[in-house]
Parts: structure tokens; sequence; C-alpha cells
């Protein structure tokens, strides 16, 4: 699913935000990406849907080569890659509704096949019934639901989430991982930067740890490893 | 690009000018306040500058014919005056009219001469570029039984430089103000796009291709542009609608008169609205290109 060889990244600053990690993540598996703060975990994580491209080595998500990849291909990659974020990106003058409905709307899907879809996915999440509020009307978590259904709604094989639950408290933090894991079941492939002990220790999974811009932990089932 | 797709970029088009309330209006009202001073500042400019034109197409070339010239003589000078290439609006005038003239001009005093008039036949002839006169006039002079060819000279002179100096006065400060038009809608308009950098990135990070994110925005700032030049529109019309009703009819028969009313305000009207419309949508076009950049 993502393949990953001596990838480096610096930025136009001169940081080497990742220097030389080589990965593999085979297709339905859930990882979680923890380490310190400026690790690089972000980065790491933007170089898969191409948010960033890799100074040196090679980034394959989904088969296609992202080293190689045109500008104007780039569209239709993320298409079929979902991400979430911290901070919801939601669009604020859109319902959430169309929030969702947008993620279908660029591929130029008909009308009532984008209604139905957004439908099952606002079901999904368990928001059907605030589908016409907009993002500021609706609590963190509410929104990070919205943003996750947008994630799925091309049905892609890959999620990407950067710390997904850093804004929400403990227990809509739970909500959300039970979330993602419910789209896991379905044989997604969920790559999860974290900062969350508790969850990674208790929903036990393989955990990539990122220091300095390298990996220097990978192991399957593993915990934490940090204070917080 | 699929028809219902282009449907969709014009709903949206307009929802988003509903939503971004506070922001819409305050585009709207600079664009506004734009287009109003360079409504009003055409008007006066295209005003003065006919003003001009009216000044300069009453310089007029007299010729006085020579008494040695018999009618014959008349009709082959005429003919001449007439051939060149250079000149209109030739008028001969016998020295009978040219005498009901000046009694006309400067009253009953001069009807004594009726009896035994000092005056000659006369030709007045315009040259088609006023700011040509003077050559024509020495193109005539050189004609047989021209006894004199008068144009004002140095008057005229004095009279066309004045003119052309406030002509390029006016184009300098036509030109100042509609690049200033220009900047100001424009920074307008990337104001707007600016405020919601985030919401371009974030269409483009859910796969939107750019004209995808773009044609929106450009349509919106179409309708900023629109919606901003309809009442500068209509105040340079009504406005102008009545200068013209109080002052006209003071000018009938004068020399100068007001730039008529219709084809003139309705280029106004184009102007203005080409101005808003366009730059709007090019203003959005230049202002998005580094945030879609993602
Ligand atoms: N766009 C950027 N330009 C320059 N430096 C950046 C940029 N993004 C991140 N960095 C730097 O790269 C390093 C890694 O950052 P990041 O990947 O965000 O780490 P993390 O997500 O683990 O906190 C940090 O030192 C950060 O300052
Ligand atoms: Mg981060």
């Amino acid at each position: 699913m993502i393949q990953m060889k001596n990838v480096t990244k610096k930025y136009s600053n001169g940081v080497v935000a990742v220097n030389g990690i080589s990965v593999h993540i085979k297709p339905g598996e859930f990882v979680y990406v923890v380490g310190p703060s400026g690790a690089g975990k972000s980065t790491f994580i933007k170089l898969m849907y191409r948010e960033e491209k890799a100074t040196t080595g090679s980034v394959i998500v989904n088969g296609i080569d992202l080293s190689t990849l045109k500008n104007r291909q780039v569209p239709q990659f993320r298409r079929n890659v979902g991400v979430v974020f911290q901070d919801f990106k939601l669009l604020p003058r859109l319902t959430a509704y169309e929030n969702i409905a947008f993620a279908l709307e660029v591929t130029e899907e008909e009308p009532t096949k984008i209604r139905k879809r957004v439908m099952e996915v606002l079901e999904l999440v368990g928001l059907s019934h605030k589908a016409r509020m907009f993002p500021h009307e609706l609590s963190g978590g509410e929104q990070q639901r919205v943003s996750i259904a947008r994630s799925i709604i091309n049905t892609p094989q890959l999620v990407i989430a950067d710390e997904p639950t850093g804004n929400l408290d403990p227990d809509t933090s739970w909500d959300i991982m039970h979330l993602f894991e419910k789209i896991n079941a379905q044989g997604t492939t969920i790559v999860m930067a974290t900062h969350n002990k508790e969850i990674v220790n208790t929903a036990r999974r393989r955990v990539i740890a990122i220091e300095g811009g390298i990996i220097v932990r990978d192991e399957a089932g593993g915990e934490y490893g940090y204070e917080r | 690009m699929k028809g219902r797709t282009l449907s969709r970029h014009f709903r949206e088009s307009f929802k988003s000018l509903g939503r971004n309330g506070w922001m819409t209006f305050a585009s709207i009202g600079t664009v506004t306040v734009t287009l109003i001073l360079v409504g009003v500042f055409a008007l006066i400019m295209t005003n003065l500058n006919k003003l001009a034109d009216d000044i300069e197409n009453d310089v007029e070339i007299k010729i006085l014919i020579d008494d040695l010239a018999g009618s014959k003589e008349e009709r082959e000078l005429l003919a001449k005056i007439k051939k060149l290439p250079d000149i209109t609006d030739v008028k001969y005038s016998s020295r009978d009219e040219e005498l009901k003239k000046v009694i006309k001009d400067y009253g009953d005093d001069f009807v004594l001469h009726e009896q035994s008039n000092p005056l000659r036949n006369a030709i007045y002839v315009k040259a088609i570029n006023p700011q040509e006169t003077a050559n024509v006039a020495k193109k005539i002079d050189k004609f047989e039984y021209t006894a004199e060819v008068n144009y004002g000279k140095g008057k005229v002179e004095k009279l066309f430089k004045v003119l052309n100096t406030s002509r390029n006065a006016g184009l300098v400060l036509i030109i100042g103000l509609l690049l200033t038009a220009v900047f100001l809608i424009f920074n307008t308009i990337r104001t707007t796009i600016f405020a919601r950098r985030d919401e371009i990135e974030i269409m483009k990070l859910v796969g939107a291709t750019n004209s995808f994110v773009r044609i929106p925005f450009l349509l919106e700032g179409a309708w900023l542009g629109l919606l901003g030049s309809v009442i500068p529109v209509t105040v340079v019309a009504v406005l102008y609608y009545n200068v013209h009703k109080s002052i006209s009819p003071n000018l009938k028969g004068e020399l100068l008169q007001l730039q008529s009313f219709s084809p003139l305000i309705y280029q106004v009207s184009a102007l203005l609205i080409a101005l808003g419309v366009i730059i709007g949508m090019f203003g959005s076009f230049i202002s998005m290109r580094k945030f879609l950049k993602i």
C-alpha cells in the first residue's frame, strides 16, 4: 500500500524533517506513528498524500510513484487517499452535508449518486441529523466525524490521519478511534500519527516511532513509549 | 468539464456571495465608490474634451477676394479652394451678405454703408484638422485673387497650445484615475481571496483540480464587479440626465454644447461594467495562483 525507500525531506529553510526513512505498510494495516513534537511525523505523513514532495528517495502509494507524479495528476491521486487533520479542515461556509459532498463533486459524479453516498457516510459516522449544520455549529468531535466522513466518501483504500484526536477530550477521542477501527475493519488501511498514549497502549497495533526524522522503532502491537 | 459541473460552479458562486455576507458587502461597496469616481470623472473629461473640440472647430479661415476678380475668377478661386484635400465647410459670402452680418453684430450704425458698401466678397473655409489651419491658410494665400487671408494668426496658435496642454493633462488624469481604480478593485478582490486561502488549500487537499477550485471564485469575482457597477451606472445616468436637462436649454444656439446623452452614457456604463467585471475576474485569477500550488 505504502512503500518508502531512503526518503529524505529537506524544507526550503534547510530543516531536514525526514532523514532517510524506509518503510512498508501493507493493505489493511492499522499503523500508529508516534514520536516527540518536531520529530517529523507530520512531514512523514504529508509525503504520503503528496502535500510535500520527497527531496530524495521514492514514495509509492496505491501503486503510484509520487516522485514522478505530475502536478495535474495529483488531484486524481488524492481522491483515492482519505486525509483527516487535527484541525478538521472543513470548509467553514459549507454545511456538514456540503463539506462531505464536495469531495465527491470534484469527481464530477452524478448528483443523485452523490446524495445517496453522502447520506450513507453521514449515517456511518452518526451525523445524519446534523447534515444541515455549519462547522461552527458542531462540537469538535462532530466536526472530526464530518471530516472522517469526507475522507472515506470516495471509498479509498487508504486513510491517513494526522493527530485526529489532538484537539478532542478523551471520551470523544475514543469515539473517533472507534470510527477508525470500523473503517479499518472494512479493509481500509489506516496510518495515524498520534500523541494519545492511552489509545496506543490500549488498542494495540503496529507502532512506528520517529525521532529526528528517522524511524527509531517499528513493532507490531507496540506501545506508545513516551511520557505523553 | 461536464455541463452539470459548470452549472454547479455558477450555483456555488452565488451561494458563496450570500454566505460571505459581510465580505461581499464590503467588496461591492469599494467597487461601487471607485466606479462612481471613475464614471463622474469620465463624464467631466469627455465634456471638457468636447469643449476643446468645439472651440477648435470654430476656428475659420476668412478669404477676402480681390476687387479685381470678376465672377469668373471668383468661381475659379472657389473651385481651387474646394479641391484642397484638407478643408471642409466652404462658404461663399457676397459683400452684401458680409455687410448684413456686420450690421447684425455691431448695430445699425453701419446701415449708412448700404449705399456704398466698402466690404469685399469673402470665402469662409475650415481646416478638417483645426490644428492645420495656419498651413491651409498659407496655401490659399498663394492662390490668385486673394486679397487677404485671415484666421486670427497668433491668437489661434496660443489657443491651440492651451487646448493641447489641457488635453494632455486630462489624459494623464484619466490614466491615473483608471490605474487607481484598477488597483483599488484588484486589492479588494485580493483581500477577499486572501481571507479564504485556507478554503482553497482544503479544496485542493480533498482532490479538486485547479479549475474546479478556480471557476467559482472567478465567477464570484465577476459578480462582485457586476454588482459593484450597478449603482455607479445608475448614478452616472441619472446625474448626467439631470445636468443635461438643466444646462442644455441655456446653451441653445451657442457654440459650446454638452456632449449628447445618448451614446456617451452607454459608453461610460460599458466602461464601468467592464472595469468591474474584468478586474473582478482577473483579480481573482491572479490572487488565487499561489494558493493553488499545493
Ligand atoms: N513547511 C515547513 N517548512 C519548514 N520547516 C518545517 C515545515 N514543516 C515542518 N517543518 C520542520 O520540520 C520538523 C518536523 O516537523 P513536523 O513534521 O511537523 O513534526 P511533528 O509532526 O512530528 O511535530 C520541525 O523542525 C519543523 O519545524
Ligand atoms: Mg505534527
